[in-house]
């Protein structure tokens, strides 16, 4: 990863943390923004070193939406052509789990940046909302789709439609949000999770997060199939053996990502 | 800051005096709006470690200025637009707020005082659900919070019969922490006040912080707040001086951090 201009990225103790970085703008989303942090991802998806990723926003907000200015004066045939959302789509063919820690205002583009992280934990001061209906627009990276498939057609028409702010407590309430975290422990409270996550198995962790992924878009019966077939798979890996292994020898696995 | 409130820090102390006293400095949607900016200001504000509210002139706070009220206002906007963002604003901040409840506290005089963390009454103080007398419910949180205060029952009887209690029987209720004669008002409150301001202010904020929360959570919730907190207190400055200092057998001096 080389110059990197509006996010950063450290590893730690297997979790590749993804900090957005443009605080005097509370992280609004630009296009450069969302292709440094896809890329970033992609990297961290082949680095055997990450087992989880975590994205926060530096400063006061996790990401208040998507820069204006940039697409004011866009023309239809512009955004067809620039494809912008190309780069928003290759972060659900993610394999590896994404948390999102928002320390904040998540608006607009900034929310559904956090609909795209697989598990979200939240200070009880942060707050969530669309806000683009009040522009003349509506939401355009998936905002529509993941925020109805959380909470249900009737509770997400309710803030899509006036654009009004969501608490960490309604968003809580509704599944929208895993944890609720005190502000000041945040990111070490989600740290620690992420790092338990990286001490999985991580084969295991990769079948499982695309057999919950597939649960939420196929039949059920698909999704059985689904399943079982990543279950089968998991049989072929050295992990399972070392895992059982253990299991039966009464001593702690050392699994290898194999 | 405004012509319907005087703001001062001092000693770490921000004061913040309704004054509107030819009104007994009764709520217009302005005073609403000054009182949570200036809460809001405190509350950013790393040199103020405890706030006082308290009335200019006679009163503490009358409640609702009825002369801006006509029938065709909706007595619920005016809550979710002038009293419902003030209490939040002092729901929100973790610094120590004191009511010096001067004079007269009703209506909704009466529910700023109850939305702040302490009491003190000057012995002039009085206090009133007046709300009942014009066929209303008292607002801004009032049946929220006085009940925590004082019990149910006795919640009950004070917002239904509507009766003036006067500072000793608010002391009886455990409604006011200490009443204060009238000629040391002004040093007993700015004392409690700057006592407050030299204490571990973040262990404060976790206190009413926690405080708060375990009204509405179980006690499984409740212990992984506790946990939060003591984790948070646990790496203040305030906190190493306070040990520092315990095992110096001095006295510790807090910095509020």
């Amino acid at each position: 990863m080389h110059n990197l201009q509006f996010v950063e990225a450290t590893v730690v103790d297997g979790v590749g943390l993804i900090e957005l970085n443009r605080p005097e703008v509370l992280n609004a989303i630009n296009r450069p923004m969302v292709t440094e942090l896809v890329e970033l991802m992609t990297a961290f998806d082949r680095d055997p070193e990450v087992g989880v990723m975590v994205i926060t926003g530096k400063g006061r907000a996790f990401a208040a939406g998507a820069d204006i200015h940039e697409m004011a004066g866009d023309s239809p045939i512009d955004l067809e052509l620039l494809d912008q959302f190309a780069d928003w789509d290759r972060i659900l063919s993610i394999k590896k789990p994404i948390i999102g820690a928002v320390n904040g205002f998540a608006l607009g583009g900034g929310f559904e940046l956090a609909l795209a992280c697989d598990l979200l934990f939240t200070t009880e001061t942060a707050q969530f909302g669309f806000p683009e209906v009040n522009l003349g627009v509506m939401p355009g990276a998936g905002g529509t789709q993941q925020l109805t498939k959380i909470m249900g057609k009737r509770k997400a028409l309710e803030w899509l439609l006036t654009g009004e702010k969501m608490s960490a407590h309604e968003a809580f309430h509704f599944g929208v949000v895993n944890r609720l975290i005190a502000p000041e422990l945040l990111l070490e409270e989600t740290m620690k999770y992420a790092k338990k996550v990286a001490k999985q198995p991580p084969l295991a962790v990769r079948l499982i997060k695309e057999a919950v992924d597939k649960a939420v878009d196929y039949p059920l019966d698909e999704g059985m199939k689904f399943e079982r077939k990543n279950f089968y798979l998991l049989f072929s890996s050295e992990d399972q053996k070392e895992g059982m292994s253990a299991f039966m020898e009464k001593r702690s696995p050392q699994f290898k990502g194999k | 800051m405004s012509d319907t409130i005087l703001y001062e820090v001092l000693n770490g102390v921000a004061t913040i005096t309704l004054n509107r006293p030819d009104k007994l400095n009764a709520f217009t949607h302005k005073l609403n709006h000054d009182v949570r900016k200036a809460v809001k200001e405190a509350s950013t504000d790393e040199g103020v470690r405890a706030i006082v509210i308290t009335g200019a002139g006679r009163a503490f706070c009358s409640g609702q200025d009825l002369s801006g009220v006509d029938e065709s206002i909706d007595h619920g906007e005016v809550l979710r637009n002038s009293y419902g963002p003030m209490v939040k604003e002092i729901d929100r901040c973790e610094k120590p707020i004191i009511a010096a409840v001067n004079g007269v506290a009703a209506g909704a005089g009466f529910s700023l005082a109850i939305a702040c963390d302490f009491r003190l009454a000057s012995e002039k103080a009085s206090f009133l659900e007046a709300f009942i007398h014009v066929g209303l419910i008292p607002d801004a949180a009032n049946l929220y919070n006085l009940p925590k205060i004082v019990g149910h029952a006795k919640a009950l009887e004070l917002a239904i019969l509507g009766e003036k209690i006067s500072a000793d029987e608010a002391k009886e209720l455990n409604l006011v922490t200490k009443v204060i004669p009238a000629a040391e008002w002004d040093q007993q409150v700015r004392a409690f006040a700057e006592r407050l301001a030299s204490m571990p202010t973040k262990a404060i904020g976790l206190i009413k912080r926690n405080m708060k929360a375990g009204w509405q959570m179980d006690l499984h919730d409740y212990l992984e707040k506790e946990a939060y907190g003591q984790r948070i207190a646990g790496l203040t400055k305030d906190h190493q001086e306070g040990v520092q200092a315990f095992l110096n057998k001095r006295k510790p001096e807090f910095q509020g951090q």
